[in-house]
């Protein structure tokens, strides 16, 4: 029997088929422009409407504090573009990690070259940053803290209430690259002293292709899109009104079922995590052991002496998919740098694998998943010229 | 992104292993770049009569050096010498753009191993 097992859920969900019937009208009977002032525009809003006020529900906002965008990528540049701009007679520094997500790095490199100073905070070696040393790098000039509430790559989670009072205490804007979180860990925007959050449909079983930015009301932000005045004169584009109402779905399905799947999968997961290490030898388990502080689905192992895309590509062969924090994957030269910031040596971080479960996932494929790990790891260390060199057993260097 | 012979190469890899007695060892690459491939070679009268790889890295890695020490099994080792990455590639029916140096490597390896095997003759 071919095998198909899913074991990438961080990188994308299926769109769930409830979100999917919900979504079909918009694409056929209700096809108006939600910005038409006819009654095929004012059904359009409607619904747009009914999926703001779920997404507002979900994380403890108001609608009009939600912002329909592309997806992650697009609310990460446009909080923290649009703060930047925004605030930039207070000052040009900008406060971040060295662990986030390139939609954020990249956006706060841009801003580099546009003038702005950016702090890098460097994080434990389980990926989590110090509030002191955030505390002690905010200046008079800094108008933006953007860190990210957990990470993709090896599921820490970040204390975001705290870092949110300490930029609240500080008049510091606080945006959050929450895209791993939504619909895995519950969010208040309010409580957690949130300024700006970012969100993306197709991580909680919703659509691909749209997104939120939560802003709190008064944040002054510049626009990001210019044209039109959609999404209160902020976001221009026509609004994408099935893909909204999908995530306005899925955003509501993902907070209801949250604590029934979260118990279902970090079981899966820890037992998982527990038959690897029990089975396999020479790795490294990265991230939180804390399974508090860890998302409910990640598991991330480094395996001494072979390659992260060979092991995905043998995986790959028996049906599992799972993705690499290999440079081989990306085409780069350098490994992950999310692992490299938790203190995973070079040559080991190179022969990483990310598991992210999902609420479909059964213990049989975890045990069938185990069971072809074990052999790839066998058969890939066979193939190695790093066993006995590492191990000091190597009579040809 | 990879052929069916890229593919093949990998899961089936052939002359996997070391050679004890080798007559010349090339080893290239390093571990923080994510690749090392080290060809040991068995040669008699300065013909290629076996050919073993050990390599850490991706699959096109693994996949080049199972397909270079087929190639040079047989070979002189001074026609050995005159192999060329893209004649790997070819035999493997093409690489992705980013993988082809992982041909330079394999070809690296081989002409590692004959010249220790030349140094060690003289």
């Amino acid at each position: 029997m071919e095998r198909s097992i899913y074991l990438d859920n961080s990188a994308t969900t299926y769109t769930d088929p409830e979100v999917l019937e919900e979504m079909l009208p918009y694409f056929g009977q209700v096809y108006g422009n939600a910005s038409s002032q006819h009654f095929f525009g004012r059904d359009a809003l409607k619904a747009v409407d009914a999926a703001r006020e779920r997404v507002a529900k979900a994380i403890g906002c108001k609608p009009s504090e939600v912002y329909f965008t592309s997806g992650g990528t697009e609310s990460d540049n446009w909080a923290i573009k649009g703060i930047a701009y925004a605030h930039a007679d207070k000052g040009k520094h900008i406060i971040t990690s060295v662990i986030e997500h390139p939609a954020v790095i990249k956006t706060c490199n841009a801003l580099e070259k546009e003038g702005y100073e950016v702090t890098y905070l460097p994080v434990s070696n389980e990926g989590i940053i110090s509030l002191d040393e955030l505390e002690k790098a905010i200046r008079k000039d800094t108008v933006l803290i953007t860190i990210m509430t957990a990470n993709n790559e090896m599921g820490a989670i970040q204390p975001i209430r705290e870092i949110g009072a300490i930029a609240k205490k500080h008049s510091v804007v606080f945006h959050t690259d929450a895209v791993q979180a939504v619909g895995n860990l519950p969010i208040d925007v309010v409580k957690d002293n949130i300024d700006l959050l970012s969100m993306s449909g197709h991580k909680f079983y919703g659509p691909k292709g749209v997104g939120v930015l939560y802003k709190r009301n008064g944040l002054k932000i510049a626009r990001f899109m210019d044209g039109g005045e959609q999404e209160r004169n902020l976001r221009a584009s026509t609004i994408n009104t099935p893909a909204i109402v999908g995530l306005g779905k899925a955003i509501e399905i993902a907070v209801a079922n949250m604590q029934k799947n979260n118990e279902r999968i970090a079981k899966l997961r820890d037992y998982f995590v527990s038959q690897v290490l029990e089975k396999i030898d020479d790795i490294y388990y990265n991230g939180p052991k804390d399974t508090a502080k860890r998302l409910p689905n990640n598991a991330n192992f480094s395996f001494e002496y072979i390659e992260g895309e060979s092991i995905l590509m043998h995986l790959d062969m028996a049906g599992i998919a799972v993705s690499s924090g290999s440079a081989c994957s990306s085409g780069s030269l350098e490994p992950s740098y999310v692992l490299l910031s938790i203190g995973v040596p070079i040559e080991v971080a190179h022969g990483s694998i990310r598991f992210s479960f999902g609420k479909n996932n059964t213990k049989e494929e975890v045990d069938y998943t185990v069971e072809q790990l074990v052999k790839t790891v066998k058969i890939l260390r066979e193939l190695s010229p790093l066993v006995k060199i590492i191990k000091g057993e190597d009579k040809y260097v | 992104m990879y052929n069916d012979k890229v593919k093949e190469a990998f899961a089936n890899p052939k002359n996997v292993g070391y050679i004890e007695d080798a007559d010349g060892v090339g080893k290239v690459g390093n571990a923080a770049c994510g690749d090392i491939m080290e060809i040991s070679l068995k040669i008699k009268d300065d013909v290629i009569v076996d050919a073993k790889f050990r390599t850490f890295g991706c699959a096109a890695a693994i996949a080049t050096s199972s397909t270079a020490t087929e190639m040079v099994k047989g070979m002189t080792v001074d026609k050995a010498l005159e192999l060329k990455n893209s004649q790997v590639v070819e035999e493997l029916e093409g690489l992705p753009p980013q993988k082809i140096h992982c041909s330079v490597l394999a070809e690296e390896a081989i002409k590692a191993a004959i010249e220790d095997y030349k140094s060690k003759k003289k």
